[in-house]
């Protein structure tokens, strides 16, 4: 154990991470972030889903330090008398969930047939020409048009309790090309290597090659497109959101925090949007940066260069 | 190492027999289409890797296949292992036809035959330990071995080989290209296989480990009996390891023989032109130059392939494909000039 | 004759993470005017670089700790940039083993030929033109001036490769820096281009250093020899004397392992062991480690590069 650890910190990850202040600064702050969303029932002072503990009379007080702002709601209250910092950090949570739930399955339907349109030829055509059908709709038409209808299906009352799992699996169905792609790509480039035609001399069966020698060695462009495509459903959820196809009032993301406080930044109540868009653009920026450094670090030739 | 030849003419290990083996490099029939001359027709790229090529391989010999880049060297020896289908031409292992086999039919002959390939940086599979990449073909083909007999088996080889069986939960990274060339062919061995194709096994190296890896094939070749297709480009490696040589031009073959008389007594034009390309040391060289570049594979010429270069070329050999005709019982060649007797 | 480059005491570093290596290690050398010198080892030894720094190209972390390099009343190891540019591709040219490292794909093989030209002198088109033609026609390329509007991928490897040598000498330089030249083509190609660059040297009197690890090659083309191990030279003499009679116990082992020196189907004489990484050099003698000769005073001290009774210089302190 205590040698695994050493050779982790004498590796040129550790080493250049440490030399690159957008990278562990950014690492940090999105520390900050996951644990304190994930965290929140112990970290946030109001729970924003006990409907006990929320009167309506405290709602659209601004932030303590306003005049009229009391040190109990730190970052003021929103419309509905609710904690602004306790919901954003839930809000965060939900925010965070969707959005790794929808790449996990981007990732699972891509990679199986990024594997299967790279290595088997015959279902190369076909699967690549429906995955640029799927690309050449927007995400958002298809959210759009799902979300749309399941609302109409279920109703308003019962969209509430699916929503999360019908978002994880809208998100997931529109982007999953993304990774398709990437995984052929390398694919390619993999299975022309001698090493997988040993395999082929052993004897091994076409999914035994893929699975075991071609797919582990496919996973680092897979590992650089996730944190892209985390931060690009992140924002996927909370453009829907406020498009009023995403999570509820009742159990708001930062999407529908920002949509809530929408209608009220023109009376002056801007504490409600603003907050909640500050830590959205927060999570993507840290996301994105942590994304560029790993992949800068996965090529070095573009990183020496 | 090396037997009396003539006791042991009957036993064939491996055959090939007209051996033909065309990519097609079009691509879908979409990116066929050609517009000429007002009209869209359909038109089909061939490589013609491979065309004709017939040679037995005898019980314990090592037979090279020589050639340039691109004279369809590697793909006759992916062919011989299955790896590609022939487009027509028949190999046989141990008088059985092989060529047709499927996957699951080919599997007995998957422990008989191994291959060793060019580059030691991909030919090992990075995510996957030494004792991972030497235990897979083990485990694939007698699943009823027990654990300690597969390990037991890995460090006999890893030993053979010369790497120390200490290092078996390492990565291939952290191995020079030689020692990887090493676990390369422990893994070929893993299978106790009678017959391995190497395919260009030390281009890769440098000078002082082709020796060790050489030396190495050639010990295991009296340890374990093995009978070598010995791919190369590299004259004086092959001129020391192997007893036959078969030289190759743009996919067909040129001259067959014992190395001895062919490297002495080249009779094939193209031969004589490559050998004395060698660089020697310490003699300035005259070599024959050779007028123009290869042709494509894609439009072979007509008649012999080598009569757009060969200086002594005749009007027969630009409509009349040569035959390999045995000369003197040593080698057998492919000339118009040297079976007629009009060449030199 | 006299001296054209004279290198003295060089040392190159590479500034790693956590220490400094030394790439090259004290290597002392002259090359004659219009004298051929065959530089041979083993990747890694450092020979590359040991050109490289020559033009001071040598990418970044490496860099030149100290030592002299005499070229024309120069120092080139203390030029500016703008002083070496002049230098590069003008006195001195350069050859490298892949010719699409010196040919850009997407111009034409005479724009490209005039860029260089006109980059080093103040002439018109059509004289540039002139001088390309007459280049291509030295290296045995047919209808040089058709070819001049072609692009590189319209030519074969070995044609390539012919294009890069005239591009080199089209400043009529009077070095030569080729690094493995013919390593990725055919034998029969290779013999060509060898061919090829004898016959310039010759009748141009240009100094060559050819920078490869194949000893035949050297052997057909240079007049000496510096067979490098892990950043130093080991021996240094003429070449029909190392090929010959070889004197470091390194180059022994080295010609021994050529399978055309070995009797047919016999064991190879091999070296055992790897070259060591930079890192991992051994004190005293570089070569020590794997040397059959070795002997309390090759672990503990370095031998200086000497000539010895064969007239050869060896840096080892068991030949005499």
């Amino acid at each position: 154990m205590s040698l695994r650890w050493r050779q982790l910190k004498e590796s040129d990850f550790v080493y250049y991470f440490f030399r690159d202040p957008v990278a562990y600064v950014s690492f940090a702050i999105l520390l900050v972030l996951v644990i304190s969303a994930f965290g929140a029932p112990l970290f946030a002072p109001h729970d924003p889903y006990d409907q006990t503990t929320i009167d309506i009379m405290d709602s659209e007080l601004p932030p303590a330090w306003k005049d009229e702002g009391t040190a109990k709601f730190l970052l003021g209250t929103d419309d509905m008398g609710r904690d602004m910092f306790s919901t954003m950090l839930y809000g965060m949570r939900i925010s965070i969930i969707i959005g790794l739930g929808a790449v996990a399955l981007q990732a699972f339907i891509g990679i199986i047939i990024g594997l299967l349109s790279g290595y088997i030829k015959r279902f190369d055509t076909i699967l690549m020409r429906i995955a640029d059908v799927q690309l050449s709709f927007s995400t958002y038409m298809i959210a759009i048009f799902i979300g749309a209808t399941c609302q109409m299906m279920f109703g308003v009352a019962n969209y509430e309790k699916i929503a999360a799992p019908l978002l994880i699996l809208i998100i997931g169905l529109a982007e999953w090309p993304q990774y398709a792609r990437t995984v052929r790509a390398s694919v390619l480039a993999e299975r022309k290597k001698e090493y997988v035609e040993a395999a082929r001399v052993i004897g091994l069966s076409k999914i035994r090659i893929m699975w075991r020698h071609i797919l582990p060695n496919t996973l680092s462009p897979v590992l650089v497109i996730s944190t892209v495509q985390v931060a690009n459903a992140i924002m996927s959820e909370a453009a829907l959101s406020f498009l009023g196809l995403g999570m509820p009032q009742s159990k708001p993301s930062l999407g529908s925090l920002i949509t809530a406080g929408f209608e009220y930044i023109f009376s002056g109540t801007w504490w409600i949007t603003i907050f909640p868009g500050i830590l959205l653009v927060l999570l993507i920026l840290v996301i994105n940066l942590l994304g560029d450094w790993v992949r800068d670090y996965l090529n070095p030739k573009l990183y020496k260069g | 190492m090396k037997k009396g030849i003539e006791s042991m003419k009957t036993d064939v290990l491996v055959s090939i027999r007209n051996l033909v083996k065309y990519f097609d490099i079009s691509g879908g029939w979409l990116e066929q289409l050609r517009f000429t001359g007002g009209r869209i027709s359909r038109q089909e790229v061939i490589v013609k890797a491979v065309n004709d090529i017939s040679f037995d391989i005898l019980k314990g010999e090592t037979v090279a296949v020589v050639g340039e880049s691109g004279c369809g060297k590697s793909t006759l020896a992916r062919t011989v292992m299955s790896l590609y289908p022939p487009n027509s031409g028949e190999i046989y292992y141990q008088d059985k036809r092989i060529d047709q086999l499927s996957e699951k039919q080919l599997k007995y002959y998957r422990t008989r035959m191994q291959m060793i390939f060019q580059d030691p940086y991909a030919s090992l599979n990075p995510r996957m330990t030494v004792e991972d990449i030497l235990s897979e073909p083990i485990h694939f083909h007698h699943p009823s071995m027990t654990r300690e007999q597969v390990k037991e088996k890995i460090i006999k080889v890893m030993k053979q080989v010369g790497i120390d069986p200490d290092w078996q939960d390492r990565f291939p990274h952290e191995f020079s290209g030689g020692q990887r060339q090493r676990i390369s062919i422990a893994r070929a061995l893993t299978l106790d296989p009678d017959f391995i194709v190497a395919d260009e096994p030390i281009a890769a190296l440098d000078v002082s480990i082709q020796a060790q890896i050489l030396n190495l094939l050639m010990d295991l070749q009296q340890e374990n009996d093995l009978t070598y297709l010995f791919i190369s480009h590299d004259l004086s490696v092959v001129e020391h390891i192997s007893n036959k040589v078969a030289v190759m031009y743009l996919g067909s073959l040129c001259e067959f023989g014992e190395t001895e008389h062919l490297f002495s007594n080249p009779n094939h034009p193209y031969t004589q032109a490559l050998l004395s390309a060698i660089p020697k040391l310490g003699q300035r060289f005259s070599h024959t130059r050779l007028p123009g570049d290869v042709p494509t594979p894609i439009n072979l010429p007509p008649g012999c392939v080598f009569h757009t270069r060969c200086p002594y070329a005749r009007e027969i050999c630009f409509r009349q494909v040569p035959q390999l005709i045995k000369e003197d019982g040593k080698t057998a060649v492919a000339c118009h000039g040297a079976a007629e007797g009009w060449l030199k | 004759m006299s001296t054209l480059l004279s290198i003295s005491r060089l040392n190159v570093d590479f500034a790693l993470r956590k220490s400094t290596l030394r790439a090259i290690n004290d290597v002392s050398l002259t090359i004659e005017e219009g004298e051929r010198l065959g530089v041979v080892g083993e990747s890694g030894a450092g020979k590359s670089v040991l050109g490289f720094s020559i033009i001071q190209l040598i990418s970044k972390p490496g860099f030149i700790a100290s030592g002299e390099i005499q070229f024309q009343g120069k120092n080139l190891a203390s030029c500016t940039y703008e002083e070496m540019r002049s230098i590069r591709g003008n006195q001195i040219s350069m050859i490298f083993q892949d010719p699409m490292m010196t040919l850009n794909p997407v111009l034409t093989i005479g724009s490209q030929m005039r860029e260089t030209l006109q980059a080093h002198r103040q002439i018109s088109t059509a004289e540039a033109d002139r001088i390309c033609i007459e280049k291509l026609k030295k290296v045995y390329i047919p209808s040089s001036e058709k070819r001049l509007k072609q692009f590189p991928h319209e030519f074969s490897g070995g044609m390539r490769q012919r294009i890069v040598i005239a591009i080199s000498l089209l400043t009529d330089p009077s070095l030569i820096i080729a690094d493995e030249p013919t390593t990725a083509l055919d034998v029969t190609i290779q013999a060509e281009i060898l061919d090829l660059m004898l016959e310039l040297c010759e009748s141009d009197n240009m100094g060559l250093m050819l920078i490869t690890h194949d000893l035949a090659v050297v052997s057909q083309v240079t007049q000496r020899i510096a067979v490098m191990y892990a950043g130093t030279i080991v021996e240094l003499g003429s070449t029909a004397l190392i090929t010959r009679d070889p004197q470091h116990p390194y180059t022994v082992g080295l010609l021994g392992a050529l399978p055309q020196r070995a009797a047919r189907s016999k064991r190879l004489n091999q070296i055992p062991g790897v070259m060591p990484g930079l890192a991992k050099i051994p004190p005293g003698c570089p070569f020590s480690n794997r040397c059959s000769l070795v002997e309390a005073i090759c672990r503990s001290t370095r031998p200086a590069l000497e000539t010895k009774q064969s007239g050869i210089q060896v840096a080892c302190h068991m030949v005499k």
